[in-house]
């Protein structure tokens, strides 16, 4: 015990440590959690309830979930490619390839939803009239087939929005938004990831006489489907919770275009404080979710390579 | 570059992985570049010149530093703790650690507000400390004010509250970028030291403390990169008074209500230029380490 005494502390100091990170922990991390669910439930199950199930919040959740579900799957789309593209070859730039995937990362989320305003704003280079002018021909096809007395129900959405082409302060400018902001996340868990497994098994079922799409299904997919998936649920989190870019892009306007951190910003600013906590709940489940997936998904895929 | 490539796909990774770029991430920030550059040199000065911007800027750089430090420190206790002791529950905090990235801002804003506000669990503390100094040391200047403020609202709508947001999110990333330099932190040059007859506290400060520098200051960077572009968990805390709880974030919206775009781009580039850069310093360092560890 000699040799361990030497490269520890004594038992005071450790439990000192110890006792001092503990409160920095519950300071920051438990009493938070736990502030979320006792200002939501403070004014009873009925309004916790009722805040959940009034339209503004279910147009509310309709809308996060619609989003979440078009930037997720486009973002890990994306993530294979990169990570396939930056771990299987090596080229000229590839490191710089690297850190612009990186780059959503260092941009403040207001900035995210500003450059949106840049392109598709009232001043920005696709103005909203410019784009009526280009989507015309489009939107003419859609207004027919919309007419259309069996098929038309199909398209009386796609003509309803082509006539009227709004993408910020509207719901595709949310959507872009949030792939922006949420860009990096599945690229990020992949690359490292897969740089650490090599390309000796991919090397060898070409040898076999495998094809690009065959090898990426029966031979990387298995080996990467933990962190892949660990990827998506970061990427899905941040998609669901992210507020400052939708913020800038989305107008504000109730049941239209609030996605959840938006409708707990407006009931919170009109002092509804408990139905903007009831909402908030959803959201810190939807993160303790998260964390109890990545623990589940560490311990599966075994401790950590490097 | 003659080597035949292996394994099929490189025209259609590199393909769609370079038009997906182009379009999410460069093209939107050419916008808004060419945007900022169109604005003449002097208009650049004037705006970013404005009294508000000014104090908005010291606000959000000054308490962004601070934050990130003191994330430093409470990021180095958290992780000497979870890395070199055993303890009940050191599972959960480790994963809970990650808690501030997986909480969505607002959430974390309006959170940190009911807590820290004059009616919150701590907030109230803090408000009636505040009262207490303010009747008995009858503080003036600048800290008058601030303990004026705590005494009404608490941290919230003050300095105070923003600092306390900006470390809420900003001490996971000292955490994550230290701990795995910590775990290969052999116990050998420890033990080499102790022999010689260096206390602990020696230890500490001549032998481990110098290798865990490289991984702090990257810990820090994160976190006051994260910091300065922060917008959702400190709108809520700070109350946003012009001139006093003001963050450039906020500034570029409040810019954009006006319709004064060019403002806004003009905001927005800067601070980008100042991320841009941290971002970079983050690659020489993390190079560094890499080389180091070599």
């Amino acid at each position: 015990m000699a040799n361990l005494q030497a490269t520890t502390e004594s038992k005071p100091v450790r439990a000192l440590l110890i006792g001092l990170a503990l409160i920095v922990l519950s300071l920051f991390l438990f009493l938070p959690l736990l502030a979320v669910f006792a200002e939501a439930l403070r004014r009873g199950w009925e309004v916790f309830f009722a805040s959940l199930t009034e339209d503004a919040a279910r147009s509310a959740i309709k809308l996060t979930l619609l989003t979440a579900g078009i930037a997720v799957p486009l973002n890990t789309l994306f993530g294979l490619s990169a990570a396939w593209l930056v771990t299987k070859y090596r080229f000229k730039g590839r490191a710089f390839l690297i850190s612009l995937i990186d780059l959503p990362f260092a941009v403040s989320p207001v900035i995210a939803g500003l450059v949106w305003i840049m392109i598709f704003g009232a001043k920005g280079w696709l103005p909203p009239s410019r784009m009526t002018e280009l989507l015309a021909p489009l939107a003419a096809l859609a207004a027919q087939a919309a007419s259309n007395e069996s098929i038309g129900g199909l398209f009386e959405g796609a003509a309803a929005w082509l006539a009227d082409p709004k993408i910020v302060f509207a719901v595709p400018g949310i959507i872009i938004a949030t792939v922006f902001v949420t860009f990096p996340f599945v690229a990020r868990e992949l690359i490292p990831l897969m740089e650490s497994q090599g390309s000796d098994q991919e090397e060898a079922a070409v040898t076999l006489g495998a094809g690009g799409w065959r090898i990426f299904w029966r031979v990387t997919l298995p080996n990467i489907k933990w962190g892949l998936l660990y990827g998506v649920l970061l990427c899905n989190a941040r998609a669901m919770g992210e507020f400052g870019a939708v913020s800038v892009v989305s107008g504000h306007i109730r049941g239209q275009t609030n996605t959840l951190p938006l409708h707990i910003e407006v009931l919170y600013n009109e002092y509804q404080f408990s139905a903007a906590f009831a909402c908030a709940t959803l959201l810190a489940l939807l993160a303790l979710l998260t964390l109890g997936l990545k623990s589940v998904v560490e311990q599966l895929s075994g401790p950590p390579q490097n | 570059m003659s080597k035949r490539r292996i394994i099929p796909g490189f025209g259609l990774s590199m393909g769609f992985t370079i038009t997906y770029l182009s379009l999410i991430i460069l093209l939107p920030l050419a916008a808004l570049f060419l945007n900022a550059a169109g604005v003449g040199w002097a208009e650049w000065r004037s705006i970013l010149g404005s009294p508000r911007i000014i104090a908005a800027a010291r606000l959000t750089f000054g308490l962004s530093a601070v934050a990130a430090a003191v994330s430093v420190v409470l990021g180095l206790l958290v992780t000497w703790v979870l890395v070199r002791y055993h303890f009940p529950g050191k599972k959960l905090l480790d994963s809970m650690v990650d808690l501030p990235f997986a909480l969505p801002t607002a959430v974390a804003g309006i959170t940190l507000t009911a807590i820290y506000g004059k009616t919150g669990w701590i907030g109230c503390h803090i408000a009636s400390a505040a009262a207490w100094i303010k009747t008995t040391w009858q503080p003036t200047g600048w800290l008058g004010d601030q303990v004026n403020s705590w005494a009404d609202f608490g941290a919230a709508y003050s300095p105070l509250g923003i600092f306390i947001a900006l470390t809420f999110i900003g001490f996971p990333f000292v955490v994550r970028t230290l701990q795995p330099v910590m775990e290969d932190l052999g116990h050998e040059i420890e033990e080499a030291a102790a022999t010689l007859g260096a206390g602990r506290w020696t230890v500490f400060l001549r032998v481990i403390l110098p290798l865990l520098t490289p991984a702090l200051i990257t810990g820090f960077t994160l976190a006051f990169a994260r910091a300065i572009g922060e917008y959702g968990s400190v709108i809520f805390i700070s109350g946003n008074l012009p001139m006093k709880t003001e963050i450039l974030p906020l500034l570029i919206i409040s810019q954009l209500e006006q319709f004064n775009f060019k403002a806004a781009a003009v905001i927005a580039s800067g601070m980008l230029v100042v991320s841009f850069l941290l971002l970079f310093i983050i690659n020489l360092l993390q190079r560094r380490l890499d080389w180091q560890n070599r």
